[in-house]
């Protein structure tokens, strides 16, 4: 056996490549499960239906970035083994994807300011020096492109809605809100990216993301973002709110109680 | 062994299994194969010889069947020995629907994608042609479909999306 924080086999990815493909697919892996707690609870069946396809979306990304990233490191015998037997600081997803699902207007909002900054993120991509990669990013990205139509569509309607609908966005906004700084942080993983051609830097594209946020806020019944708000980091680091272990619970059952289970 | 010959025979098995191909039909609508649905991008002789194909939807649960499907039906045809490969760009978009299975789609209840320079062309009823209908729910029961009703023979549709 190896160390004790790693089980099943999977190590921890050591290339720049692999380190920053796996937060990319994390990302995309632990919002995609949350979105799929609600499959059968949406509020109408045809919310429900699209937030459950956004949910297929976005495994299937992470299912074709780890099947990727295996393809710089060899950290776990297979795709499945990578994606569900890790321990929990083993996870590199930013926060904002593990928060729960408060209500429709806490799962619209995440998936606004997750999917808006996703876009700058793999725009980075398409003249990454991996062709694979680039590839991978502009097939998510035209999906990308629906899942902010529909959120933010989501958004505005909640925001201008009735009473009920905008005191439910603002809550939102004001606990959603401290997860966003992370996102642009140009850290080691980041500049070690950029620095071998993996990824051009989407970082300084912050404050185009937060001018297109705040106006679609404003637009949204007049709603401001908190002004005056410590952001909360750590997801890139691996120092996850206790939201994850949750999420994991779920998600590794089936791997941890039959380990090397194929679908 | 003369040069024509085996170039005609290199070209019939490229021609051969093409046409092996279009006997997989697409798991989830039967009425058209994979062929004229844009997923077989090449079929490239070789050694071994390799089918090119790419996924619709990133997360299509059928992108793994269709796999299968393909393997079982080469299987059947003694070609054991042909690589199936997994090609992401360039990426895959309804244009590359053939119109013979537009045609099909159409009289199976689907209405046809619109090509993306029309993209935002009305949903047209596949049972009475009007297009007086309203968007019931932008997903639908696959990734690749929303859902339709038309206003004036009162009937749902499904719409393959433009993508």
């Amino acid at each position: 056996m190896s160390t004790k924080t790693t089980h099943i086999g999977v190590k921890a990815p050591t290339t720049p490549q692999a380190t920053y493909i796996m937060r990319l697919g994390d990302n995309a892996l632990i919002l995609g499960q949350r979105l799929a707690e609600m499959c059968g609870h949406g509020p109408e069946m045809e919310l429900d239906i699209a937030l459950t396809n956004f949910a297929l979306d976005l495994i299937g990304q992470a299912s074709l970035l780890y099947e990727h990233a295996l393809s710089f490191e060899d950290m776990a015998s297979n795709v499945d083994a990578l994606a569900m037997t890790r321990v929990e600081e083993a996870y590199r997803n930013c926060l904002l994807v593990a928060q729960p699902n408060v209500d429709f207007a806490h799962i619209v909002l995440r998936q606004y300011l997750f999917s808006s900054f996703q876009k700058f993120q793999y725009e980075a991509l398409l003249n990454s020096s991996d062709k694979q990669l680039a590839a991978i990013a502009e097939k998510s990205l035209k999906e990308i492109a629906y899942h902010i139509r529909f959120a933010k569509s989501w958004v505005l309607r909640l925001g201008d809605g009735t009473e009920e609908s905008h005191a439910r966005l603002r809550d939102a906004v004001d606990c959603l809100w401290r997860f966003t700084g992370e996102l642009f942080d140009f850290d080691d993983v980041v500049s070690a990216a950029t620095e071998c051609g993996l990824t051009e830097d989407f970082t300084d594209k912050y404050s185009t993301w937060q001018g297109e946020i705040v106006q679609t806020l404003d637009e949204a019944g007049g709603i401001k973002a908190p002004e005056t708000l410590n952001m909360l980091k750590g997801g890139h680091a691996g120092l996850h709110d206790e939201n994850l272990g949750h999420i994991l619970k779920d998600l590794q059952y089936m791997q941890i109680k039959y380990p090397n289970l194929q679908w | 062994m003369s040069e024509p010959q085996s170039a005609a025979k290199v070209l019939d098995l490229r021609a051969n299994l093409l046409d092996i191909l279009t006997q997989v039909p697409d798991p989830e609508i039967p009425v058209i194969n994979i062929v004229e649905l844009g997923i077989v991008r090449d079929v490239r002789l070789g050694k071994p010889p390799q089918i090119i194909i790419t996924p619709t939807y990133t997360g299509c649960p059928a992108t793994y069947l269709i796999t299968q499907m393909i393997r079982e039906k080469l299987d059947e045809y003694g070609h054991q020995d042909v690589d199936i490969k997994s090609q992401l760009a360039p990426v895959w978009t309804t244009d590359w629907i053939t119109d013979a299975a537009k045609t099909k789609l159409k009289a199976y209840g689907i209405d046809p994608p619109a090509l993306s320079k029309d993209k935002n062309a009305l949903a047209t009823c596949p049972r009475c042609s009007s297009t007086n209908s309203e968007l019931i729910s932008e997903f639908g029961s696959t990734p690749c479909k929303s859902l339709y009703a038309c206003k004036d023979c009162l009937e749902p549709f499904d719409r393959f999306k433009c993508h």
